[in-house]
């Protein structure tokens, strides 16, 4: 007898090519539809073709948005699968597959899918995702109708012919499926939701891709970099109906420089790369500082240093953001942690960047990037773009000095001014100056912005209720959801959350919440970069970290059991 | 009414950092009454440039400008021109910032044939920096660290954009104002990528490219040329011995980068967010 409830883990695995993103993305589809809370995250090979990937899919009564360890239900599609997940495999994983192709794994409750049958039967090898599909909604005791409706409507185009050999391989796994639930004792007891079936379903690059089109973004140049290029990939699939302007740049020196140059001339752009990429987009980092120019930069983190592991996920680019480009200078920097902060913070980096006429960040990981989640439409909240572009009068000076330390940003060909920037010290008119007094005074005026920017920087978000609690752990970026899952499953009243999704400059309310109070900071790197920061901008030392650096997501598992390990 | 020249004119006082007798004061000249010639006012034309001596022209004109990092003043340019296609745009550095530091963009940005012109004093020496060797140097000339003579192959700016695809490839010499002139208002008339390589001596750090050597080893291209002939091109950028002068090769109807990727001829600050589309793409994720 095998009994869930609440809670399951599926893991697909096989290689690059045998179809698993199809299978996935089929099963948390339909899953939604019939009103599960799903969550699915990846993890792969820097192959084109073959090596072993998997991803894990969690069926989850709570809403649910991270990694576990474990595996309930594994679908094995080749043999290399078993070896290469044996450290998350147990007593307790129950492995599917087809036994004469994966060999019965020994030590193990496996159950054969005779896809090579099933296939022969219909006719053609490509139906082995719909079975696969089929065959997981059987184990589940999941509903069929909602399946056979979403492959009419997904294949309509193909034909009647090919809609109905669908729902007949749909069937044909499911039955299966329903069987081996039934010969293994499989008891499920999972709640469907009606509000979960009009969430939007999502990667975290959709919700990237749509927050900066959301932003009124027109202009992209980037280099292809894993995992940075799905921002150039998404906005090149929507470049027609939004007008945007899409260049594929010679290297990442091109892109900023082409970036800084189209928001010069009046266009809203963003570069997209991953930390090697960003490496050489540091001078013009620096030049947006000077030039005073807004720039929007995502960095898709991955482990370093150089070529790293380019398909792994880390979070150890937190410094290099934060101290890229010579010389000092203002800038944001934000970490969303989930679908609807990744949506709002882009288009919070565009305002701002555009405002303060500075470069602004968002970093994101191989993780945030694509995992699969959900999230409540009116969640997605879509701001006015605000218009900071003035139209010049002929004594426009693009430097002039203000109280506040912005200048009016004027662009070239709109009004009777001229407008001019330049990377070297000028005075308000862009003029080239080697004065120490007109130095002082421009530097003063660029550095004035930063204490505006800093009133306006976005508070954490509270896990669990302060008053009363003496531990709180500290988390950024990607992280949000592991934290809330673990503070959750822990359930101790002492110990609370805070996640950072504005890394930089830090929200000084939130440092009274840190008061009398033991620190634990987790992150996804080696040596704690952004519990270095929180001394730095609170003055506060963490009594605790929690890293990890290993390519891997923090799992749910290990973060409870550290946890309570420090609580203890 | 015309376009004065004067309109580009800085005050008389303004502190211009080359040295007395330098080639870029001609250039500038050049570059001034090119524009105003061809009735284009300050506020229409933007001037991008990286660093260097050459690089500060745009400092000493009326003109709007984006005056960048080293070697990046292509990239700039390209950007300008899609996002603001009314503007003029003109990159305008020296031989180090463009072949140099910036090979790759010149590389790829002959490829993508942006309607930009790109002027870039040549005066195959590093001013700036004191004297050492450019891209562009001959062999076996003698600077502070080439301390036995320069011992790589000179860059053939010229012959590498005919090879890239370039629409149009011209030379002119500073010494020689009005046929310069002449020549980059055809560049900047020319719709695609336009390269007009200048040769400027420069009075300070090379002593072997003077004026009066520039004189004896230059020649105009003569009326019976035939400046659409690639191959006939080819041949007069790859001669060495004797420089030409002139517009040497232009290919006219080639698609420009906009054009290839069919943008709407409108500024892209005009440009309004697409709500309707927006709330679709949203609504496919349901």
């Amino acid at each position: 007898m095998h009994r869930y409830a609440g809670d399951i883990s599926l893991v697909l695995g096989g290689s690059a090519g045998q179809g698993i993103q199809t299978i996935e993305a089929l099963l948390v589809a339909v899953l939604k539809r019939e009103g599960y809370h799903v969550f699915a995250c990846k993890e792969y090979m820097s192959r084109i073709r073959g090596g072993s990937n998997s991803t894990e899919i969690r069926i989850t009564n709570k809403k649910r948005q991270a990694y576990v360890k474990h595996i309930d239900f594994l679908v094995a599609l080749d043999r290399d699968v078993v070896p290469h997940l044996q450290n998350r495999i147990s007593k307790k994983t129950l492995i599917f597959g087809e036994l004469s192709k994966i060999g019965a794994p020994a030590g193990h409750n496996s159950f054969d899918i005779p896809f090579t049958k099933f296939t022969n039967d219909l006719g053609n090898p490509i139906f082995a995702s719909t079975i696969a599909v089929g065959v997981v909604l059987g184990l589940l005791q999941a509903p069929l109708a909602d399946f056979e409706e979403f492959l009419r409507e997904r294949f309509a185009r193909k034909g009647e012919e090919i809609v109905a050999k669908n729902i007949q391989a749909a069937t044909l796994g499911y039955n299966h499926g329903t069987h081996l639930a039934y010969d293994a004792g499989i008891e499920i007891h999972l709640t469907r939701h009606q509000d979960v079936k009009k969430e939007l379903l999502m990667e975290g690059s959709d919700a990237l891709g749509m927050g900066v089109i959301a932003s009124g973004c027109n202009y992209i140049s980037s280099y292809p970099m894993s995992p940075g290029t799905v921002l150039l990939t998404y906005l090149a699939k929507y470049h027609k109906e939004f007008g945007i302007v899409v260049d594929q740049a010679e290297d990442e020196i091109a892109a900023i420089n082409q970036g800084l140059g189209a928001w010069y001339a009046g266009a809203r752009a963003v570069v997209t790369t991953s930390g090697g990429g960003f490496a050489l987009m540091t001078e013009g980092v620096s030049l947006a500082g000077i030039i005073e120019t807004p720039i929007v930069i995502h960095i898709g983190q991955r482990p370093g240093p150089a070529t790293g592991l380019p398909t792994k996920t880390e979070q150890a680019d937190l410094n290099l953001a934060l101290y890229a480009g010579h010389g000092e200078f203002p800038r944001v920097i934000f970490a969303p942690g989930n679908l609807e902060e990744v949506f709002s913070h882009v288009q919070n980096a565009f305002a701002l960047a555009d405002e303060f006429q500075i470069p602004a960040f968002i970093l994101t990981d191989q993780y945030l990037l694509d995992a699969i989640s959900t999230v409540p439409e009116e969640k997605l909240e879509i701001q006015k773009i605000k218009n900071f572009i003035v139209e010049t009068k002929s004594d426009y000076k693009r430097y002039a000095y203000s109280k506040d330390g912005i200048s009016p940003r004027g662009i070239p060909g709109y009004g009777e001014g001229l407008v001019a920037v330049d990377s070297d010290e000028h005075d308000e008119e862009a003029h080239i100056t080697e004065s120490h007094e007109v130095r002082q005074k421009m530097q003063d005026k660029r550095l004035k912005k930063a204490e505006e920017i800093k009133k306006r920087a976005y508070s954490p978000t509270k896990i669990g209720k302060f008053t009363g609690a003496d531990t709180v752990v500290i988390s950024w970026g990607s992280n949000r959801g592991v934290i809330e899952e673990a503070l959750d499953i822990i359930g101790n009243t002492s110990l609370v959350g805070l996640h950072f999704s504005q890394v930089y400059p830090l929200a000084p309310s939130a440092e009274k919440l840190l008061k009398n109070k033991k620190i634990i900071v987790l992150e996804n790197n080696a040596s704690g970069q952004f519990a270095q920061l929180f001394l730095l901008e609170y003055g506060v030392a963490v009594d605790e970290k929690i890293l990890q650096y290993d390519g891997a997501p923090f799992a749910v598992e290990d973060v409870v059991e550290k946890l309570k390990k420090i609580i203890a | 009414m015309a376009v004065d020249k004067k309109q580009y004119d800085l005050p008389l006082h303004t502190d211009i950092a080359w040295c007395p007798g330098c080639g870029n004061f001609p250039i500038l000249n050049i570059v001034k009454m090119a524009l105003a010639e061809l009735d284009l006012a300050p506020e229409q034309v933007v001037l991008c440039s990286g660093i260097g001596q050459a690089a500060k022209t745009p400092q000493y004109m009326r003109v709007n400008y984006f005056n960048g990092l080293h070697g990046r003043a292509l990239p700039v340019a390209t950007a300008i021109k899609l996002a603001h296609p009314e503007m003029t745009v003109i990159s305008e550095s020296g031989d180090g910032d463009t072949y140099g530091e910036g090979g790759n963009h010149f590389l790829h940005t002959i490829r993508r044939n942006p309607n930009i012109t790109n002027i870039v004093h040549d005066n195959m020496i590093y001013g700036l920096t004191k004297g050492q060797a450019s891209p562009t140097s001959e062999k076996g000339l003698e600077t502070p660290i080439q301390t036995e003579g320069v011992v790589l192959e000179p860059f053939n700016p010229l012959l590498t954009a005919l090879s890239l695809g370039a629409t149009f490839v011209g030379r002119v010499f500073s010494g020689d104002i009005m046929q310069a002139k002449e020549i980059v208002k055809q560049a900047i008339l020319h719709e695609g990528y336009a390269l007009i390589d200048v040769f400027q001596p420069c009075v300070v750090y090379n002593k072997q490219n003077t004026y009066q050597w520039f004189k004896e080893n230059t020649y105009y291209l003569d009326e019976n040329y035939d400046k659409n002939d690639k191959n006939k091109a080819t041949e007069v950028v790859s001669d060495l011995s004797h420089l030409a002068l002139g517009v040497i090769y232009q290919e006219t109807g080639k698609p420009h980068y906009a054009e290839r990727l069919h943008l709407k001829n409108e500024p892209l600050f005009r440009h309004k967010r697409n709500d309707r589309e927006l709330q679709k793409l949203m609504d496919s994720y349901r």
